[in-house]
């Protein structure tokens, strides 16, 4: 490009929940040339299609819907002054902090930024990805582009659902389409557990009687141009289908809510580096990457239960930026963080050494653990202690690490669950 | 409707023949009971241009292959569609299988396939290092080439087009008769066309169609191929295609990257009583999975992001059957259209349309419409030639594919071309939009919008594929008032 590169010292990539609280936390820091693209027409990410209440319980004490949620971010933004250009896609990223967008309004656009903030979200896993069988008919979608179509653009995908995995999404959905007059024939889920929050469980399916059958899977999808059915069987403890507990149901739509995936093909183009475990990037206690300066929040990090742990995590990620700019970032020797026994996916997956601040550790739980210790140790020496009711892969795991405590380490951490 | 030929079948071969054809002085009719271009095994095989090592000497599949090879780079380059030449090698692990692949090296210069030669072990791991070490030799095919059948299907219908064809899509041919006009006398499921020429091309409908014709009966033996298709990666585990040598055991499956960077495992072969079913099947899948572990140790089902199945056309005796059909006059077939079906169409349709254009006596064209040269996709663009693209176009600011780049401006394009998408699964196979790893999740609902402006249709009218396939029951207020 001939014209000059234009400069900013912190660009956000998504103004979903993770992005807007990236943004405020470094505006608030004293960065006034920041911008925050985002590829929608309106800021606000996923929220604005989660029409339902739930969100901001731990960081407003008040009970929110997702536009709710969003529109005190949005608002406390453009309080700010802060710039968001909605309508413009992100293409590229790269290690040299270089980013190409596109718009119809403004083209293709070069910029360089002094510290990247990646917060593009995830996306939803798709039924190619299960390897179901079966025809390939319309009616089937992923439980978020039928919000979508519930919620934003005022279609009915269906009139009788099967909902195949118990995400969170899934379950909301549940509720959704029954509020709006389907029917919901089932929630299958292939493990013996729901991946979705228990809460969610109670107030969507159990509150409309929507039978959960756990430990089944869809093995087979019916109907040449639209969905006419599918046939649920029982899965054994290898998840295979036994023979002869097949079940029919006859429906128009089935809706898939098995898994998010943290969308990180820019940032595998800027040389982040991934955890196979969260598919998100590995990043330090200030949620860098192993890219100087390139940093990643919510979801596209790890994928969350809930928005209050977004933000959270987020406004840490812009003002960390806010620092990376004004040289104020220590940064040097880290300490990593292993999973143990019971823990998968723990983020973040180091801590620079000697730092005097206190450092949540997200996981997932590995199986579901009932009475059961969230253990850390640094080497030998044990450095947190977390009793709970139940673990379970449904709920992120969060146990804070006190500044002291984190000044202190010395050794490899590990995260571990400990049946009592 | 009359037209002076007409072509029942809009595959590859059908859709090759009808633009060989448009260069005469004829009137032409396409029909299909697909809901679009490309229904059939056009759109769900390898997209493998093979060499020409694997048919027997003296075959019309043999002569075919190798002609139809020779014509796609050029022919790619004429219509706008993916081609690359990343040669091929076909695995040995055994001596037996080393006695094969001599076999096939010395087929290949019967056949006039160019270049192809043994190689050693050391020489395939250097090659392509993720290849199984367990090999022992290799067949080295470096003219094997891949393209997107589809993409090309759509383009010779869209030059066929703008040569004055007629497509008729979403109709099924019911009976077919010689009246005592001398015409052929076409009865469809949506009414009656009449023909001088009548050209079979009906895929795995072409055994029934020739049987409406001819007392020489013909059968097709559908055989079901299932295949894994895996997302895009920084870098392919393979960028030749992996064949592996064909045993007692079968024909075993291929690994091979895609024209647009994805890597594509299979086909299984089962054989099917059922056309038109391309489900896949909990058995097919492993197979596929379970045989790509021979060429590719570390196969796995992780990083796939669909898997889909395509019949192919057997016919009993194994080769094609291309001509006049035996006994009636002004009647041509191209029928057992398998592997390599997709190579040879180019070559099928110069032998069969000149065939045709011969004994009809039909005049040349005083001119022909070239072939619309169709922008580069967005995706393929550099920086300089999206920034140009945008600043004539804003259309093309707006991403509406995310995984797979595709702009607004692009799959506007795709619904107006010649024989343009009407459905969601047409603006994916011309576009690439939903191709990707969500697998339309996020732009199917933005692609459905386009098409209702465009077609000017309802929402609650767009489809994924035709006929009942309709995305949504109705608006939220109104959708539910007959219950469900």
């Amino acid at each position: 490009m001939e014209r000059q590169m234009k400069q900013v010292d912190v660009l956000v990539i998504g103004a979903g929940p993770a992005g807007l609280a990236a943004a405020i936390a470094a505006k608030e820091d004293g960065i006034d040339n920041l911008l925050v693209l985002e590829r929608e027409h309106n800021p606000g990410g996923i929220l604005r299609q989660c029409i339902h209440n739930g969100f901001g319980l731990h960081r407003f004490k008040e009970e929110f819907t997702g536009p709710e949620y969003a529109q005190r971010d949005i608002d406390r933004a453009r309080e700010l002054g802060i710039e968001i250009q909605t309508d413009t896609t992100v293409l590229s990223v790269d290690g040299d902090h270089t980013v190409t967008c596109v718009s119809s309004a403004h083209g293709v656009e070069v910029l360089s930024a002094k510290a990247i903030v990646l917060a593009m979200g995830c996306r939803e896993r798709p039924r190619g990805a299960l390897g179901t069988p079966g025809t390939r008919c319309a009616g089937i979608y992923s439980a978020g582009t039928a919000q979508k179509f519930v919620n934003l653009e005022g279609y009915m995908p269906g009139k009788r659902v099967v909902i195949l995995g118990s995400g969170d999404i899934g379950l909301i959905m549940a509720r959704r389409m029954t509020l709006q007059g389907a029917k919901v024939l089932a929630c299958v889920e292939l493990m013996p557990f729901s991946s979705g929050l228990n809460r969610n469980i109670v107030q969507c399916l159990n509150d409309y009687d929507i039978p959960l059958y756990l430990s089944h899977t869809v093995i087979d999808i019916k109907g040449r141009e639209r969905l006419t059915g599918v046939t649920v069987a029982k899965v054994d403890e290898n998840r295979q289908p036994i023979p002869g507990s097949e079940i029919e149901f006859d429906c128009d739509t089935l809706l898939l809510s098995v898994g998010l995936i943290p969308e990180n093909e820019l940032s595998e183009g800027a040389g982040v580096k991934l955890s196979p475990l969260t598919s998100g990037a590995e990043v330090d206690d200030v949620l860098q990457t192993n890219v100087p300066g390139i940093f990643a929040c919510g979801n596209v990090l790890h994928v969350h239960d809930l928005v209050d742990h977004v933000s959270n995590e987020s406004f840490r990620a812009g003002h960390a930026a806010a620092a990376y700019v004004r040289g104020a970032l220590a940064c040097g020797e880290t300490i990593d963080v292993r999973d143990g026994a019971g823990v998968r996916g723990t983020v973040p997956q180091r801590i620079r050494k000697g730092v005097n601040e206190s450092v949540d550790l997200m996981f997932r739980p590995s199986g579901v653990f009932r009475n059961a210790t969230c253990v850390v140790t640094c080497g030998e020496r044990e450095i947190a202690r977390k009793k709970a009711p139940i673990f379970t892969p449904g709920e992120m795991a969060v146990i804070k690490l006190k500044p002291e405590i984190v000044a202190s380490l010395d050794e490899t951490v590990t995260v571990t669950i400990e049946r009592s | 409707m009359y037209t002076d030929i007409l072509i029942i079948g809009a595959g590859v071969t059908g859709c090759a023949i009808a633009r060989v054809l448009s260069r005469y002085q004829a009137s032409i009719a396409v029909i299909d009971r697909g809901n679009d271009i490309a229904e059939g095994a056009s759109k769900a095989n390898s997209g493998i241009v093979h060499a020409g090592f694997d048919a027997h000497p003296g075959t019309l599949k043999a002569k075919l292959n190798v002609e139809g090879a020779k014509m796609y780079p050029a022919l790619c380059e004429e219509l706008c569609v993916p081609y690359q030449q990343p040669g091929a090698l076909v695995l040995g692990f055994s001596p037996e299988d080393r006695k094969t692949l001599e076999k096939l090296v010395e087929q290949g210069k019967v056949n006039d396939v160019p270049g192809g030669r043994l190689i050693e072990r050391e020489e395939v791991l250097a090659m392509e290092p993720n290849t199984n070490p367990e090999v022992v030799c290799a067949l080295y095919a470096p003219t094997s080439g891949l393209t997107s059948p589809y993409e090309m299907t759509f383009a010779l219908a869209d030059h066929a087009a703008v040569n004055g064809v007629q497509f008729c899509l979403h109709e099924e041919v019911e009976d077919v008769v010689r009246a005592q006009d001398g015409l052929w006398h076409v009865t469809t499921d949506k009414g009656e066309h009449t023909c001088n020429v009548l050209v079979n091309c009906a895929g795995v409908g072409a055994a029934t169609i020739h049987n409406m014709m001819s007392d020489d009966l013909l059968h097709i033996i559908d055989r079901r191929g299932q295949y894994y298709l895996m997302d895009r990666m920084q870098t392919l585990p393979f960028h030749m295609t992996m064949f592996q040598c064909p045993t007692v055991m079968g024909k075993g499956v291929l690994v091979s990257p895609t024209v647009h960077g994805n890597l594509l495992l299979g086909p299984s072969a089962e054989d099917s009583d059922d056309e038109l079913d391309t489900s896949p099947t909990a058995e097919g899948l492993r197979f596929v999975l379970e045989k790509s572990r021979l060429t590719w140790p570390k196969a796995s089902v992780r990083g796939t992001i669909t898997n889909f199945s395509g019949i192919r056309a057997h016919e009993q005796k194994g080769d094609f059957v291309i001509g006049a059909v035996k006994g009636q006059k002004n009647a041509y077939e191209a029928v057992g259209i398998e592997s390599p079906g997709l190579s040879a169409a180019p070559a099928i349709a110069e032998m069969l349309g000149g065939q045709i254009a011969q004994e009809m006596g039909l005049e040349p064209k005083a001119e022909i419409v070239p072939a619309i040269k169709r922008p580069k996709p967005f995706h393929a663009m550099t920086t300089q030639e999206r920034a140009e693209a945008v600043a004539k176009n804003p259309l093309y600011g707006n991403l509406v594919c995310r995984c797979e780049v595709v702009t607004e401006a692009e799959i506007r394009e795709a619904i107006r071309r010649p024989v343009g998408a009407t459905t969601i699964d047409g603006v994916k196979r011309r576009t690439r939009a939903g191709m990707g790893r969500c697998q339309g999740g996020f732009c199917s609902p933005r692609v459905a919008e386009i098409l209702s402006e465009e077609l000017h249709i309802p929402m609650t009218e767009v489809t994924k594929c035709g006929g009942e396939s309709r995305l949504l029951v109705g608006n939220i207020h109104d959708a539910m008032k007959e219950g469900c």
